[in-house]
């Protein structure tokens, strides 16, 4: 089959069949009735139950599918006001929750806001409760300390997704690599998941260890000991500073961006060095299962932390579908923060 | 005017103990302790079985004149001192500007004399603008009444300058106050290193700056002499050096603030910034660690860190927001935590609240014997309460008590003999 994709030099979905789904609940997807969702935000993976987690992995599945239609409108926030206040650069994520309000007919506003008001010296809170006079229903924030995002969300009445804070939490990040996971290996349990490099500064690694810890996933960190947190032994996960040894027949290698701009400097000796202990290629990849999925949040340094033939090979590499993912799970989560805001306003 | 304290539990700080049975102060002094008869035309007050103990002589209390009045001023922090049973505040010269010249010195005396209710004993910064650059003009401050010299939470980094400031003070006989911690690996930290500040993404300073910091400070002392009082040893690891200097002969001693023996890093939880603090509070190892030594004299002095801070600094991200919270009010009932936890008793406790810290700044209070002054504070050390922190005295409302359940209440404070607060 993927060989028959290959020839006809159509680019294959690796994703296996997935699990079938119950009766009830594929009729509560389709009719988009209201499941649990028992969040007013979306601030973090540390607040949420697995059957949270399940929750939004199965909205997703449905958005994942309508994605791949021509017509791609699921009009369930029409007439809400969906804002995204960065105040640190990113294309990738502010792209994915532009495309998924969009899709969801929200009306969405990008704010960049290093270029604006901070600079003139108003607070975080002004910020907040100046775009909040506006009415919006979603806020999506993203910003480089960690807890800022926290701090806004208890200033403002609409629903706060957290677009990333510091390093301290990305949790639609964690989600989409979750759902990334589920339907490439059909579960998302007692897998064993290795997540490598710059854990240090990496706020998708802590989200990432909270959610597959909390699906019963065996988790390994791997990289240099001065780019990892301290204690991080007593997270339940298991510390490596080899990569064959740490690698040995896990299911998911999870690649992370070497964070060049956050570090002090004298983390490393040298991007060569690194990548010569650290870098993914074919040879350390051949210590996991044989058929060992490969994942990188993005954006990649090729030759730095992952080999860019690996990063391309159809048959290990999941990164496209990540990517695809995170458009289904950033509409999953508005879609069950909204309808927690029109049960509430209807009460 | 003579004035008799009745049925009172007497806490004496220097003979450890406590002793039922009166107290009569006259012409500002303690005239005697122990004989509960009132002498002839005295009033008499009745203590209803209470405590009474020397006014607490806080080391280290922030009052931002000149420079922030309205995050609190000699009025306020007098106040609030007072409802707090701080009956002497000694208080800290990194205002803005700093208390570095003997003119800025005589104008907070001043300020602090028309409007404080209670002593006020200023010390002065020991390098000029607290740069740790030019050691300030140590003998014209002391003679202005600068008790102690510090630059408080600034570490003078060049030891040249350091040690050479230690020297010249060694020579008039000034305490050099520091804050013991290596500058360059606390530097941008929010948060002690470890578990909590790993899961909420925070800049982390391992706990071992501070005994690096004070392992210097130690060699300076001993090359110089000098006489020194490190400000807060919060940590585990610092207390085996402390031990060895004074084992050694060292004119060092060491406090702590109360909120580092009260409270860990956890309770920062939601990034709540009112427990931002320098150092950052410790793990609950470190707190234990540090409270039993204060309990075995090895730290000998307790204070509030009154840091007050306004809501601007303190509503901002964890890692903007600024240090510090407020402590004169909340001292006597957070205090009263670490003996109704049993890890010390009342008498230990009012030693390093009050004894010590006047030994050490030569200042007559903190006894209860014949001929102290009769600053006296009247408490209840089991009455309940919840925190509520718009109920404060202090402009600045940053207590990290809030909503917090607490025992211990003061009811009434006395400054030479005269009585500066009286709970309803």
């Amino acid at each position: 089959m993927r060989q028959f994709a290959q020839e006809q030099g159509r680019r294959p979905s690796i994703t296996l069949p997935r699990r079938a789904m119950p009766a009830y609940k594929a009729a509560t997807l389709q009719k988009g009735l209201p499941m649990s969702f028992p969040h007013r935000h979306l601030l973090g993976i540390e607040p949420l139950s697995p059957p949270d987690i399940t929750a939004i992995l199965d909205r997703a599945d449905f958005y994942a599918d309508l994605n791949r239609q021509a017509d791609k409108h699921n009009d369930v926030l029409a007439g809400m006001t969906q804002i995204n206040m960065f105040f640190e650069n990113s294309t990738r994520t502010q792209a994915s929750f532009e495309i998924a309000g969009k899709r969801l007919g929200a009306d969405v506003m990008n704010m960049a806001m290093q270029a604006s008001s901070i600079k003139k010296g108003e607070t975080l809170i002004d910020t907040a409760l100046t775009l909040n006079a506006m009415h919006p229903d979603l806020l999506v924030v993203r910003h480089p300390q960690s807890g800022a995002v926290d701090l806004l969300a208890q200033k403002v009445n609409c629903a706060v997704l957290n677009a990333g804070d510091g390093r301290h939490e990305h949790p639609t990040q964690a989600l989409l690599d979750a759902l990334t996971i589920r339907r490439a290996k059909g579960r998302l349990h007692r897998l064993s998941i290795a997540i490598c490099g710059d854990i240090a500064h990496s706020r998708v690694a802590r989200s990432n260890i909270m959610l597959l810890g909390k699906m019963e996933n065996r988790i390994r960190l791997i990289g240099p000991p001065t780019l990892m947190p301290s204690q991080i032994g007593e997270f339940g996960v298991e510390v490596f500073d080899d990569m064959a040894e740490g690698l040995k027949d896990v299911d998911v290698v999870m690649m992370l961006r070497l964070q060049k701009e956050r570090m002090d400097g004298g983390f490393i000796p040298s991007e060569r060095e690194y990548y010569h202990r650290y870098g993914l290629d074919a040879e350390k990849l051949a210590h996991a299962k044989p058929d060992a999925i490969v994942m990188h949040p993005g954006p990649m340094n090729r030759g730095v932390e992952i080999d860019g033939t690996l990063a391309d090979d159809i048959n290990r590499s999941v990164i496209q579908d990540q990517v695809e993912m995170g458009v289904a799970v950033r509409m999953a989560a508005m879609d069950l923060l909204a309808q927690n805001i029109r049960n509430a306003r209807a009460a | 005017m003579t004035l008799h304290f009745t049925n009172a539990k007497l806490i004496d700080p220097d003979a450890g103990q406590i002793i039922t049975g009166g107290l009569t102060v006259s012409g500002g002094k303690i005239l005697q302790i122990g004989e509960d008869t009132a002498p002839k035309g005295a009033d008499v007050i009745d203590c209803g079985g209470q405590y009474l103990a020397p006014g607490i002589v806080d080391l280290g209390v922030k009052v931002c004149e000149p420079g922030e009045r309205h995050k609190e001023s000699y009025r306020s922090a007098g106040q609030a001192a007072a409802a707090g049973g701080v009956t002497t505040m000694i208080t800290r010269p990194d205002t803005d500007p700093a208390i570095d010249s003997p003119e800025v010195l005589e104008f907070v005396t001043r300020r602090a004399n028309e409007a404080a209710p209670v002593n006020v004993v200023p010390m002065a910064a020991l390098t000029k603008g607290r740069a740790g650059r030019e050691m300030t003009e140590i003998g014209f401050l002391m003679d202005a009444g600068a008790a102690a010299f510090t630059d408080c939470d600034h570490v003078v980094t060049d030891t040249k300058v350091f040690g050479r400031a230690l020297t010249y003070a060694r020579s008039l006989g000034a305490l050099v106050i520091a804050h013991p911690q290596e500058p360059i690996l606390s530097k941008g930290a929010a948060a002690t290193s470890g578990k909590f500040a790993s899961v909420r993404g925070l800049p982390a300073v391992s706990p071992m700056a501070e005994r690096m910091g004070l392992d210097r400070d130690i060699a300076l002392i001993e090359m110089t002499g000098a006489k020194y009082h490190a400000d807060q040893i919060t940590t585990a690891r610092a207390l085996p050096a402390l031990e060895r200097a004074k084992a050694n002969g060292l004119d060092i001693t060491a406090g702590v603030g109360i909120h580092h023996l009260t409270l860990n890093a956890l309770d920062v939880a939601d990034y709540r910034t009112f427990f931002k603090l320098k150092p950052p509070l410790r793990d609950e190892e470190d707190r234990l660690a540090v409270a039993h030594a204060v309990a075995s004299g090895l730290i000998d002095i307790i204070c509030s860190m009154h840091t007050p801070q306004d809501e601007e600094s303190k509503r901002l991200p964890f890692e903007e927001a600024a240090s510090g919270a407020v402590g004169l009010e909340t001292f006597l009932p957070a205090a009263m935590r670490l003996v109704h936890a049993e890890v010390m008793d009342l008498p230990t406790l009012w030693r390093a609240m009050s004894l010590n810290p006047a030994k050490r700044l030569g200042l007559p209070a903190g006894r209860l014997q014949a001929g102290a002054p009769a600053d006296l504070v009247l408490f209840n050390p089991d009455a309940p309460f919840v925190m509520d922190r718009s109920s404060l005295r202090s402009k600045s409302l940053n207590t990290p008590f809030d909503g917090m359940r607490m025992q211990g209440k003061v009811l009434k404070t006395f400054v030479a003999g005269n009585c500066v607060f009286e709970a309803h």
